[in-house]
């Protein structure tokens, strides 16, 4: 199958990745070729196989409920584009 | 030959040079080395001859391990305090890591000095080294070929003796490629052996670190450091501490080597064939046996990894909002355009493709015919691995399809770039440990790596096998001339 130019920006869109116009017939063009070489997965047959979703079949650890952590905020802060007050600064969303 | 871990650590041993010295000595060669080859993205001077001083002032109090003081170079993926964490892209082109990685941390505690932080492709994503934000690589054999990716910088910067050994992380196959393209040795252990806190992630089921350096000993050397259960990374897996050292004074009477008729097909260069037989060769008269062994879904591999990897990446990389860290956009006009503007700016044109059909293939209406179909191989694959490890120990054949190709000659098609991969992806997609070693020169006197896949946690005999490989061979010891 291939991608339509309005699949693609759907795409973008979900993936909050602005897209020129101008990059559109090269970005289509790039997912169609990846697509190209996806789809020959399903020339195997994988009746009743079950899905590797990791590298090992490992099952989470559990630890005790108990505070580890120290409070890093000041520095982890150091490293944001915008923050006042020790909160993260966004564009207003509520008007 | 350059200098190896193994000989700087006799030497800071038996005090026949410092730790400041051997610093100095190559920061030096960095300064007269490095602009023509790109290895290094940042350097400071002060922060590694400050770790130099510790590691001298602990080893005069008698402290100090088999390590400390041997420099090494850090891959740009490793978050490091003291040094900027850019993972060869803009979008983190400010942010400094505010904590040391686990794989940082047990660096520093034996006492390994840190030389630089090495090039990268950008968050890791790329065979060539050319997508790093920060400029390419270039090959230390020949300055118009790659160095491979992602981890070209650390191999570079080890292939030219700008650093005796390096930190690489290997997804599907950027610790392996890029030691084949520049003639050193690298390892990426079973998957959970080293720690992922810290490591800047691509695709988290896949990740890896490992060390890169001259030879197999150095390699093992390392990997006792760098290995280890971590309580931080979910999949960090809870085993005995070993020794990855302890058997490379044993012979390989008896061993039993598979070589996979599949990595032998069409695809492969004749140069690159006839180093690898002659390799193989070496070994038989080493007392190995050959066999030979199928691994039927392994052209599969690549398929499956460009649906698996840019999936993970799709979700890893969703954090580079512009919000907490990294690069935001200076105009946007609201928080939805805000994120899109950051990250069609900050992230480069191979990233963006990544996430984009990595974004499809997790979409709905599609995530059982892709991803769901891309696990299930993956399971064949693996599968497939487990059959052949049932009659041998060690599977061999070669790193890459070819040498080092030329700067340029695969950014426009990058599908043809993806194929070279052919040979490493399955072993990521099965979790096993696999290596590459120097075995030998093809195209344009180019270096030619030779693969070695072990059995989960069969590091060890892998690192035996590489290391009495290169007793009788003097491969990993060439260095460039260029």
């Amino acid at each position: 199958m291939s991608l339509t130019d309005q699949e693609v920006r759907h795409i973008a869109k979900l993936a909050r990745i602005e897209l020129a116009d101008a990059q559109l017939d090269a970005t289509r063009s790039h997912l169609n070729s990846m697509l190209g070489l996806i789809e020959q997965l399903q020339s195997i047959d994988t009746t009743g196989v079950e899905p590797m979703a990791h590298a090992t079949d490992l099952t989470l650890r559990l630890r005790d409920d108990r505070v580890t952590e120290t409070d890093h905020r000041a520095a982890y802060q150091s490293v944001a584009p915008a923050v006042e007050g020790g909160l993260y600064l966004v564009p207003r969303v509520i008007e | 030959m350059s200098d190896t871990v193994k000989s700087l650590s006799q030497q800071l041993q038996a005090g026949r040079v410092s730790a400041v010295e051997l610093a100095q000595d190559y920061l030096a060669r960095i300064k007269g080395g490095n602009a023509a080859i790109n290895a290094y993205v940042e350097l400071n001077e002060a922060q590694t001859l400050e770790e130099a001083r510790a590691a001298d002032a602990l080893r005069a109090d008698g402290g100090g391990g088999p390590l400390t003081g041997v420099p090494i170079a850090h891959k740009d993926i490793f978050c490091q305090t003291g040094w900027h964490a850019r993972a060869g892209s803009k979008m983190l082109e400010s942010f400094a890591a505010p904590y040391d990685a686990t794989l940082i941390e047990r660096s520093r505690a034996a006492g390994l000095v840190t030389l630089g932080r090495t090039n990268m492709d950008e968050f890791a994503m790329g065979s060539s080294n050319e997508s790093s934000h920060y400029g390419p690589v270039r090959n230390p054999w020949q300055h118009a070929a790659v160095p491979g990716g992602s981890s070209g910088g650390s191999a570079a910067a080890v292939a030219a003796g700008l650093a005796p050994a390096a930190s690489g992380t290997d997804t599907g196959g950027s610790i392996r490629q890029p030691a084949a393209f520049c003639g050193i040795s690298g390892i990426k252990p079973t998957y959970g052996i080293v720690s992922r806190w810290g490591m800047i992630a691509y695709a988290s089921s896949l990740d890896q670190g490992g060390p890169m350096a001259r030879t197999a000993e150095d390699c093992a050397l390392l990997l006792n450091a760098f290995a280890g259960f971590d309580e931080r990374d979910a999949t960090s897996l809870q085993r005995a501490p070993e020794d990855y050292t302890r058997e490379l004074a044993q012979p390989l009477a008896g061993l039993k080597i598979g070589v996979p008729k599949e990595f032998f097909a069409e695809g492969m260069s004749d140069d690159v064939r006839a180093a690898v037989d002659a390799a193989l060769a070496t070994f038989r008269s080493l007392g190995a046996t050959l066999l030979d062994v199928s691994l039927p879904r392994a052209g599969m591999a690549v398929p499956a990894y460009y649906v698996i990897a840019p999936a993970e990446a799709s979700s890893n990389l969703s954090r580079f909002d512009g919000v907490r860290y990294g690069y935001r956009a200076p105009e946007y006009s609201g928080l939805d355009d805000m994120y899109a503007k950051s990250r069609a700016q900050g992230f480069g044109a191979e990233v963006q493709r990544r996430v984009l059909i990595g974004t499809y293939v997790l979409s709905h209406g599609y995530y059982d015919a892709y991803y769901l179909q891309a696990q299930k191989v993956r399971r064949l694959i693996a599968d497939d691995y487990a059959t052949a490890f049932a009659q041998c120990d060690l599977i061999m054949g070669p790193t890459t399809p070819t040498v080092a190709y030329g700067l340029g000659d695969k950014t426009d098609d990058p599908l043809s770039m993806y194929l070279g991969d052919i040979y490493t992806t399955s072993v990521n997609l099965a979790g096993l440990p696999g290596m590459s070693i120097p075995c030998g020169f093809g195209a344009g006197g180019l270096p030619v790596g030779l693969q070695i896949v072990g059995n989960y946690f069969n590091e060890a005999c892998m690192l035996r096998a590489a290391h009495r490989f290169q007793l009788e061979t003097d491969w990993h010891a060439r260095t460039p001339q260029e």
